[in-house]
């Protein structure tokens, strides 16, 4: 494989090819081999400056973006939305043209509108990466879910992959079912009629409200949070009922394949759509999944800072 | 463009038996030597040289390989971002003689990325460097302590080291 890496940005996974996702994947590898040494630091980002343009709160992914750009050598700044003049009233585009001024190299944006990175990588000679818009993409956890699941297994072609839990609202899922089904996964959905519409049989993947059935031949099952900040109105009873209908409790478990691996993005809700005891357990790969987010996220920059044409 | 051969797989070995011997008269009561190749060729040069030198000294040598994409100092320069791969050093480099490998030296420049890279993974006691072909225009004050072959060339030159492993078979050829 011969595939050179283009882009000054990552938006998303929807316009990448199965060349460039494999590119990045394995780029990861050798970035998780750095996290390992005595000394977890490469200069290969040295003197570039990057910006965390969080208008929407996170934790994990602002941190994991912030210390993989530290490992790589880059200098940080992180905005967020209360601290920043968007409460003044300034806009995105003067936002962002500011941060271009201070000679921003890479300018990681989270926004609560879909949309909103590919927006600013028009305006911008900076590299823009897409680290959540909206209910539209999370590249890079579709990344480091793929990473997980291929040193796992082995393999993503030919495995089954239910993504279980709240799809409407997310862009975890649809990240995931689009990296998925390029690299050749059966992806299945499942969860309250409400969460997951049947319009997600457009994406390539198969819709059932039979949880059950979802979960039996799964080799992975991908657990999704219930977005609460993201519905307009509650979609399904009570949290009670969720984790009796869709939880992934001791029972479900024990009829899963006995090498089906359990993930979860974070933050788990334990008891809610996971078992505490499951979140736990020895094919729980969820923290991991943190890990190699990590590496993933050092792939990304580094790719996305080599050989820029000047475009703008 | 024009390929000349300077060395075959006979001289190649010759080259690399001669280096081994020279390692041991260096380091004589050395038990803590350890090779590092630098991937993609002085990788493999590492593996043969290891090979011969656990004959000369009838044990094994540690052995690791090197990815120095991360440490180049022209990521900004270069039309596309290199391929990376993982580094591989399973042992201990704190207080080891490391030689480290590579099949050409020309500007230097990746023997540096390489110094960078090994102190990330400690504080060997000494480094010292094996070349396979010396082909002159330093761009930094680096200098081979073992060399298979000197070979004097103009800039436009192009120096091609090719290996059984990877290659499908042994030579090193000077283009123009």
């Amino acid at each position: 494989m011969n595939t050179t890496w283009q882009r000054k940005d990552l938006l998303g996974i929807q316009d990448l090819s199965v060349d460039e996702i494999n590119l990045l994947l394995d780029s990861a590898t050798a970035f998780k081999e750095v996290g390992e040494r005595a000394v977890k630091k490469v200069p290969s980002l040295r003197g570039k400056t990057l910006v965390n343009l969080f208008i929407e709160p996170s934790t994990r992914t602002r941190t994991s973006f912030e210390l993989a750009a530290k490992r790589l050598s880059a200098d940080v700044i992180n905005i967020t939305a209360t601290a920043s003049s968007l409460v003044k009233g300034e806009t995105l585009k003067d936002t962002a043209l500011n941060l271009q001024a201070l000679n921003a190299d890479i300018i990681v944006i989270r926004h609560s509108a879909a949309g909103a990175p590919y927006f600013l990588s028009k305006l911008l000679k900076a590299s823009v990466v897409n680290a959540g818009d909206g209910a539209h993409e999370h590249p890079t956890q579709a990344l480091l879910d793929a990473f997980t699941i291929r040193e796992k297994k082995g393999r993503i072609a030919g495995l089954n992959v239910t993504i279980l839990g709240d799809i409407l609202y997310s862009r975890v899922a649809r990240s995931n079912i689009w990296l998925l089904t390029k690299l050749g996964a059966r992806v299945t959905l499942s969860g309250p009629a409400t969460l997951v519409p049947r319009m997600f049989e457009e994406f390539g993947c198969r819709v059932t409200y039979d949880v059950e059935e979802a979960i039996r031949d799964a080799d992975v099952i991908n657990l999704l949070r219930i977005q609460h900040e993201r519905q307009r109105k509650t979609m399904f009873p009570s949290t009670g009922e969720y984790a009796a209908l869709f939880g992934l409790s001791k029972e479900r478990f024990a009829r899963l394949k006995p090498d089906a691996l359990i993930m979860h993005p974070g933050p788990i809700n334990r008891g809610v759509e996971i078992d505490s005891d499951i979140a736990d357990c020895g094919r729980s790969v969820i923290l991991e999944q943190v890990t190699n987010g990590l590496a993933v996220r050092m792939a990304v920059l580094f790719l996305c800072s080599g050989g820029q044409t000047g475009e703008p | 463009m024009s390929a000349t051969v300077i060395m075959d797989s006979t001289t190649i070995d010759r080259a690399l038996t001669r280096m081994a011997h020279e390692i041991v008269e260096r380091n004589p009561q050395e038990d803590s030597l350890a090779l590092v190749g630098i991937r993609t060729h002085g990788a493999q040069l590492a593996q043969r040289l290891g090979s011969k030198l656990s004959a000369i000294l009838g044990r094994d040598l540690p052995t690791g390989e090197l990815d120095i994409s991360m440490h180049r100092d022209d990521l900004a320069l270069r039309s596309t971002p290199p391929r990376v791969g993982p580094s591989r050093i399973a042992f201990d480099v704190n207080d080891k003689t490391i030689v480290l490998v590579d099949d050409v030296l020309f500007t230097g420049r990746t023997i540096r990325a390489a110094l960078d890279e090994i102190a990330d993974f400690g504080r060997p006691r000494r480094i010292q460097l094996a070349i396979l072909v010396d082909r002159g225009h330093r761009e930094l004050p680096i200098r081979p302590d073992f060399i298979g072959k000197n070979v004097p060339t103009a800039l436009g030159e192009r120096i091609g080291v090719r290996l059984a492993e990877v290659d499908g078979k042994d030579e090193v050829v000077v283009e123009k």
